[in-house]
């Protein structure tokens, strides 16, 4: 008898790629799944910094691991995180509504997957994605696109709009049976939502945004601010996990201020005291805040009177602030916080 | 059976999952692996990485905002 063929699933934790994989074992066939972490992606980090999460209920979870647990599929998480900066800064086909470069982005996966298939005896490439669901990267040109450029052609099969495209070498070699694959298309959920409880899924990942911060506005105007203010368009893991992180107030162009919004962000925070200087205020309970630049010594009386307007004493004719380097040396100042009319909107990023 | 370790502190998920899978590959079945790490994110993570690619979690405690996760390597296809 002949081995049976091997899949593998690109697995976001979301909806759609849980289905698909579903659909491929069903006939048969051993799934294993793949996620790429690109730094961008919701799973994790946040959650671990956030306190406020930290204290809900339902403990916080990996959603693509969650995936391939209830999937019963092995699954490889596979850090991506230099490779992904030329799909960002460099996209080939352009940004979304924000700065996400989702053609681009799943072209990078699949060709990946395609490495990825060679390396480990595997026979094709499963997707979640379904023609017409998405604005950009999967309208229907979008889809022989990915196929195409990634390298993939007739390897990658979607089994939740297969029946809604050309053929793949999966069908036509008979490894899976196109009749029992679907013909999903457009921007309805409904046949995903009704598959989803056929098959018992319940609790699954519903992100608002899509996979990554990217999709986000407001996180896509602080990569821009900080590629302004360095004067070029380059980022590190570190830059990406503190723009999850506090609030971003620019009040010049040559520095910005991370205020932490709670205990948890204050306490990642922390980690990074030695890469930048940090203020907080020592006379009253306040929050961490890290300087991102060159202040010049205004600059840190200015920035002093900001942060302490998110003190405990911010209605006091005068709080004390303990400026600490990043080679630990701490010193103090006496400033009057900022009132809320000081603080023009302009500077919130 | 030989008892490895790693560092993964001020990592944080999915980095110390990944860092875990990609140093399991290099050990054999029955291999013991510390993993150290400060995103509390590991005890839910490292667990339900565990359970799918078949390893078994020995023990796993917090100490001073450190966890420190041991698991023992399964079958390493
Ligand atoms: S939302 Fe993010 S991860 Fe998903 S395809 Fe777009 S750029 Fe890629």
């Amino acid at each position: 008898m002949s081995e049976p063929k091997k899949a593998v699933a690109l697995i976001s934790g979301g909806l759609d790629s849980m289905l698909a994989a579903k659909t491929i074992l069903d006939q048969g066939i051993h799934v294993e799944g793949i996620n790429f972490f690109t730094g961008f992606c919701v799973e994790g980090h946040t959650h671990a910094i956030r306190k406020k999460d930290n204290e809900k209920a339902k403990p916080k979870r990996n959603n693509a691991l969650w995936a391939a647990e209830q999937l019963g599929i092995k699954l490889h998480i596979v850090d991506v995180i230099e490779e992904y900066k030329d799909v960002l800064l460099n996209p080939k086909h352009g940004y979304g509504a924000n700065l996400n470069p989702c053609l681009d982005c799943k072209i990078f996966m699949v060709n990946k997957a395609k490495q990825w298939i060679e390396e480990n005896g595997f026979d094709f490439i499963i997707t979640g994605e379904v023609v017409g669901q998405r604005p950009m990267s999967q309208r229907r040109f979008a889809m022989p696109l990915v196929a195409e450029r990634s390298g993939a052609d007739d390897l990658l099969l979607r089994p939740l709009s297969a029946r809604n495209l050309p053929e793949t070498k999966p069908e036509r070699e008979g490894w899976v049976d196109r009749s029992k694959l679907h013909d999903f298309g457009g921007r309805t959920r409904r046949p995903q939502i009704a598959m989803a409880e056929q098959y018992g899924f319940i609790d699954y990942a519903q992100p608002a945004g899509g996979c990554c911060f990217l999709t986000d506005k407001s996180y896509s105007q602080k990569l821009v601010d900080l590629w302004q203010a360095r004067g070029a368009r380059e980022y590190e893991l570190d830059d990406v996990m503190l723009l999850k992180v506090g609030r971003h107030i620019r009040p010049k162009p040559h520095f910005k201020l991370i205020i932490a919004r709670e205990e948890g962000e204050g306490r990642f925070m922390e980690g990074y005291k030695n890469d930048f200087i940090s203020l907080h205020c020592s006379s009253h309970t306040g929050p961490l805040a890290l300087i991102d630049g060159s202040p010049d010594a205004a600059d840190l009386e200015l920035a002093a009177a900001i942060i302490a307007r998110y003190s405990k004493g911010k209605d006091e004719e005068q709080v004390e602030m303990a400026i600490r380097t990043k080679d630990g040396k701490e010193s103090r100042i006496k400033t009057r916080p900022l009132t809320a009319e000081q603080l023009p909107k302009e500077w919130f990023i | 059976m030989s008892r490895h370790s790693l560092d993964a502190k001020r990592l944080l998920c999915p980095l110390p999952v990944i860092r875990t899978q990609d140093k399991v590959k290099q050990l054999k079945s029955g291999d013991q692996l510390e993993v150290s790490c400060t995103d509390p994110g590991v005890m839910q993570d490292i667990p339900a990485w565990c359970r799918i690619n078949g390893h078994t979690i020995m023990s796993t405690q917090e100490n001073q905002g450190v966890y420190i996760i041991v698991l023992e390597v399964g079958k390493n296809e």
